[in-house]
């Protein structure tokens, strides 16, 4: 049974602050549950072992690319982003635990450079293709096999190999 | 003693190829057939010498002689026989001496042959034949040698070498370091062998191809030769591939089959040329055209064959910095670079022998075609070869270290890839010389709307709606409808011809042209090959957790539970870490599996190897995590759903069949005349 | 030689020989290419910077997020220790280290700079607690001072003279104080230190 009026009072600062402060604290965005495996390998599966030649970070079986996996761990627990995670991963190791170079500077070379030898090759298969003419005009006298419109019979075949051995011999 | 002999017997062999080099140069000074008689005995003595050497250097493996570095270093007291024989591969050095024995192997098989029509290519093959081999087993002999031993100076220190200092003792460590635990696997075993037959059988034709630039005979003589031998040195590299794909997916833990590292591409590289100068040569025999290409091309494929070799050198992954850093690496370099160089000044100087006959008239024609294979072959292996020099490079001008990976070859290599496939399923409809819109259109319908029909069902009944996914399997469909018509039709018009029944119409016609028939089998197991990894590449998925006993992952529909565990010593010094993980599916029990982590006590290794239950329709693939503790109270899995990957390794086996089809020796064109003079004489004689 | 005609035909469309500067070309782009490969090699053979040789100026941010610059520390016997805390021979040579440091610190004249090679924070602050190291550390940045001396793992030492020319150099770890101590005097009385 309350008391006096001080009692009342008390209580129901007691009771309103507690109320309030359902209210208003904010949801403990920090207290995430703990990042799972697989939100880790996401990431991981996409940086390299800073030490190991060639080794992806989410496969890498040594102590140091643990350390590394539980890294990531801490950093999405804090609510880091992919980005910022791989950010701080080039600032404290270098450039090559990505994936792929980043694209400054001499890097460049490395996304032109196949493009201009491929387009480099397709320009040579032009070259050679284009000189050539429709069939008739420049085809030689003796080149083999007579333009025919279905792919070679097996009968065709025979033959022809028959005929070219004899040209050889007839050559040599 | 017996480490003395071995490594005597190779110090002979090695001045016998030098000799050989030597008296085959005379005979061609001289013009003497004696001499080059002698070169070409020297040659095939070197086999029965290297054969000695080699079987030395496994029996010292297989009597656990640990005073000698190289058996220290792969085997153990507690190896199994096969696994010691094996080891030969294991290591360094005594992959040298067994590439050796290979070039040997061939070369001497090449030399048995008759050569009275081609006499003077003989000295020029022993010769660039002879070359490499010395080049091997001065590499053995003078910086890599498998007979090395440990003595113990007087001073206390312990030193490796042939001949002891004076006064050093022998040391005889008691047990072996053991062969690398990833190296004990039935793959692993096989794999460096057949990547070591296929390079070493591309000298062939390379030597040839030299052969006919040094003496002018410029024709496609060197191209009929060494056709067998070019298609089975490409059986054997796309087997060496292939097993080294599967190696990976069993062993190395990580649920792929290809990770696009440098040594993995060193490999690929040779695969790449050699597959184009496959296809290239047939252009030269029917068409006598690219008769320079072929050259660049089998020039090319040499070079990249011994880089190739050095850095698989003993089968276990190492990196570009390592064969960078080790002594052997400027000698390597220097080796390929002066035969590129050379190779290029004698091309250069017979560029205008190597005139085309004719040109390409048809863009259609299969020339054309097979010349646009080129083109996409050749691409790949430029996106590859820059991609593996790149951080070389990077690292030389900026000081700065980046990776390389797969990301950039698989986004550059893949439409390119793509392209080769679509390429399979037109060339067989289009003929050499001349070939159409019109033409190709009418052949290439039927084909066409299976295909697309097939793509429809598949997408529908799978939901499949990734583009590239969808690009993929119409491309596989296409191509494999093609095939099967082609053959089909073929096998329909001979059975109108012979009465034949389905099987013998099928045997005769394969046996009628082999190279024809081998060749769409081949592509068959291509395709099937491409169906597994558009499946793995484009719809694996994973998962990871830590696990207590009856707590289960899901994945894909796919339940793995955690049922128990056992841990156990075995005989062969090895402590295992053996899960039963049960998968089911919808409530269906699938199969019971058994990841499991061996620790090498020798060696200090762990390797785990995964539970697998195989369909063809797609893998459960699951993993014990062996940097994470594991008990019977807890352990940690990774389970991969790897969709058709089955096939990758099925259109493996068809490859192989196919080629066999394709390489199987042909009737004798010479018997074939002789049978058309006397049917022709016979109604006369009759 | 035989020379045996290849010529089939005299119909063929007589192709362009290939001009001399093609071939030119494609010889120096060839060897061009072979000379990046071979420098290439050739650096990567070369090992860490040799003794002798000036050491280009390094910048450290410690833990504490300073930042200490070679260059202000001429003068200065400067002794770089690679270490991570996932390296057992480091922890060997950890407190070593440190007792070699307490015997220096008072003279102003040596410096020892700790660089954390490819390593975690929490991990390495540990490692540090562990062994009670007081000298300066701090991680190594993008990895560029290992790259600097080209090393090839951890720990290696390396002690620079007061000129910056690099005096000492250990792959390995320190076995005992007075190695610390004799290559620290060793490279003070090294008259091209100076």
């Amino acid at each position: 049974m309350l008391k006096s009026r001080r009692e009342i009072i008390a209580l129901a600062v007691l009771g309103l602050t507690l109320a309030l402060a359902f209210v208003f604290t904010p949801p403990v965005l920090a207290q995430q549950p703990t990042p799972s495996d697989d939100q880790v390998n996401a990431i991981a599966h996409q940086l390299y072992c800073p030490v190991c030649e060639n080794v992806p970070l989410d496969v890498c079986p040594t102590q140091a690319c643990a350390q590394w996996r539980e890294l990531i761990r801490e950093k999405l627990a804090a609510g880091w982003s992919e980005q910022q995670i791989k950010n701080y991963f080039v600032a404290q190791y270098g450039e090559r635990v990505l994936a792929a170079p980043p694209r400054r500077g001499l890097n460049w070379l490395v996304y032109i450079l196949p493009p201009l030898f491929i387009l480099g090759g397709v320009y040579l298969v032009y070259r050679v293709l284009r000189g050539s003419r429709p069939a008739g005009a420049a085809a030689t006298p003796l080149s083999p096999p007579p333009a025919t419109p279905q792919p070679l019979s097996p009968d065709d075949e025979y033959l022809r190999r028959v005929e070219e051995e004899l040209r050889k011999r007839e050559q040599a | 003693m017996l480490a003395n002999f071995g490594f005597g017997v190779l110090v002979i062999t090695f001045l016998l190829s030098l000799y050989g080099i030597g008296a085959a140069v005379w005979g061609i000074h001289r013009k003497s057939p004696t001499w080059v008689d002698s070169a070409r005995a020297a040659m095939m003595l070197t086999w029965p010498l290297i054969t000695l050497s080699a079987l030395s250097l496994i029996v010292l493996l297989l009597t656990n002689q640990f005073q000698v570095n190289f058996v220290y270093q792969v085997t153990s007291r507690s190896m199994p026989l096969y696994l010691k024989i094996t080891a030969l591969w294991g290591g360094q050095e005594g992959s040298l001496v067994f590439w050796s024995w290979l070039m040997s192997s061939f070369a001497s098989a090449v030399t048995l042959r008759k050569w009275e029509r081609d006499r003077e290519f003989l000295p020029w093959v022993i010769i660039v034949a002879l070359v490499t081999l010395t080049f091997f087993l001065g590499l053995v002999i003078f910086v890599e040698n498998p007979f090395a031993r440990y003595w113990q100076t007087p001073g206390g220190q312990t030193i490796i070498a042939m001949i002891p200092p004076a006064g050093a003792t022998a040391l005889i460590p008691p047990d072996g370091n053991g062969l690398n635990p990833l190296l004990r696997h039935p793959g692993m075993i096989a794999h460096p062998p057949m990547l070591y037959l296929g390079f070493v059988s591309f000298v062939i034709p390379y030597s040839f191809a030299i052969a006919a630039l040094v003496t002018g005979r410029t024709d496609d003589r060197w191209i009929r030769l060494t056709r067998r031998w070019t298609l089975v040195a490409w059986l054997f590299l796309s087997i060496g591939l292939v097993l080294g794909m599967r190696w990976a997916y069993d062993v190395l833990g990580w649920g792929g089959y290809w990770g696009w590292d440098p040594v993995e591409i060193a490999a690929l590289m040779p695969w790449l040329s050699g597959t184009a100068f496959l296809h290239s040569v047939m252009i030269q025999e029917k068409r006598g055209l690219m008769k320079r290409w072929n050259m660049i091309l089998i020039i090319l494929t040499y070079d990249l064959v011994i880089f190739g070799t050095f850095l698989t050198r003993s089968g276990v992954l190492s990196s570009v910095h390592a064969f960078a850093q080790s002594s052997i690496g400027p000698l390597f370099f220097g080796f390929i670079g002066l035969t590129f160089i050379i190779s290029l000044a004698l091309l250069l100087y017979r560029w205008n022998d190597l005139r085309s006959e004719g040109e390409m008239n048809s863009l259609l024609s299969r020339e054309s075609l097979f010349l646009l294979n080129n083109l996409l072959f050749m691409s790949i292996l430029a996106v590859c070869f820059w991609g593996v020099i790149y951080p070389l490079i990077s690292e030389l001008f900026t000081g700065q270290k980046v990776t390389v990976g797969p990301p950039f070859y698989q986004s550059t290599t893949g439409p390119l890839f793509a392209g080769l496939l679509l390429l399979m399923g037109i060339a067989p409809l289009s003929a050499w010389g001349h070939s159409s819109m019109k033409l190709l259109g009418r052949h290439i319908l039927k084909p066409l709307v299976f295909s697309l029909v097939l793509l429809a069902v598949a997408a529908f009944w799978l939901k499949v709606t990734l583009w590239a996914a969808l690009l993929g399997f119409w491309l596989v469909a296409f191509v494999g409808s093609v095939t099967l018509y082609e053959y089909g039709r073929a096998v329909l018009a001979r059975r109108r011809a012979t009465r034949e029944n389905l099987l013998a119409a099928l045997w005769h016609l394969a046996a009628r042209n082999r190279r024809r028939y081998g060749g769409y089998i081949i592509h068959l197991g291509v395709i099937m090959m491409a169906l597994g990894v558009i499946g793995i590449d484009m719809f694996q998925t994973q998962t990871q957790g830590t696990l207590k006993q009856g707590q289960s992952l899901q994945l894909d529909g796919y339940t793995i539970t955690y049922n128990s565990l056992a841990v156990f010593d075995t005989n062969d010094n090895r402590n295992v870490a053996r899960a039963v993980v049960s998968v089911s599916k919808d409530g269906r029990f699938l199969a019971e599996l058994h990841p499991r982590r061996d620790y090498y006590y020798e060696s200090q290794q762990p390797m785990t190897i995964p539970g697998l239950r195989t369909t063809l329709a797609d893998d459960i693939y699951v993993i014990l995590v062996d940097w994470q503790p594991i008990s019977a109270q807890g352990a940690t899995f990774k389970v991969y759903h790897n969709p058709l990957v089955l096939w990758m390794w099925l259109g493996g086996i068809v490859f192989i069949l196919g080629t066999l089809v394709a390489a199987w020796p042909e009737p004798d064109p010479e018997a074939a005349i002789e049978r058309v003079k006397r049917r022709a004489t016979a109604p006369a004689r009759a | 030689m035989a020379e045996v005609t290849t010529e089939r035909t005299p119909a063929v469309r007589a192709t362009r020989s290939l001009p001399a500067w093609a071939v030119v070309l494609a010889f120096i782009l060839l060897l061009g290419f072979l000379a990046i490969i071979g420098l290439g090699l050739k650096r990567t053979q070369q090992g860490p910077i040799a003794v002798g040789q000036p050491v280009p100026p390094l910048t450290l941010t410690t833990f504490d997020g300073q930042q200490i610059h070679t260059a202000d520390l001429k003068g200065k016997i400067i002794l770089i220790n690679f270490w991570a805390s996932w390296c057992d021979p480091c922890k060997t040579e950890a407190p070593i280290l440190e007792s070699a440091w307490q015997e220096y610190k008072d003279s102003g004249q040596v410096v020892f700079l700790g660089v954390d090679y490819v390593d975690t924070e929490p991990e390495a602050r540990a490692f540090m607690a562990a062994y009670n190291i007081t000298y300066i550390n701090g991680p190594d940045l993008g990895t560029r001072i290992a790259q600097t001396f080209r090393i090839r793992g951890v720990p290696e030492n390396y002690i620079l003279g007061p000129n910056g020319k690099l005096g000492y150099a250990l792959i390995g770890g320190f076995e005992s104080l007075d190695q610390v101590k004799s290559a620290i005097e060793q490279v003070r009385s090294d008259p091209r230190m100076q």
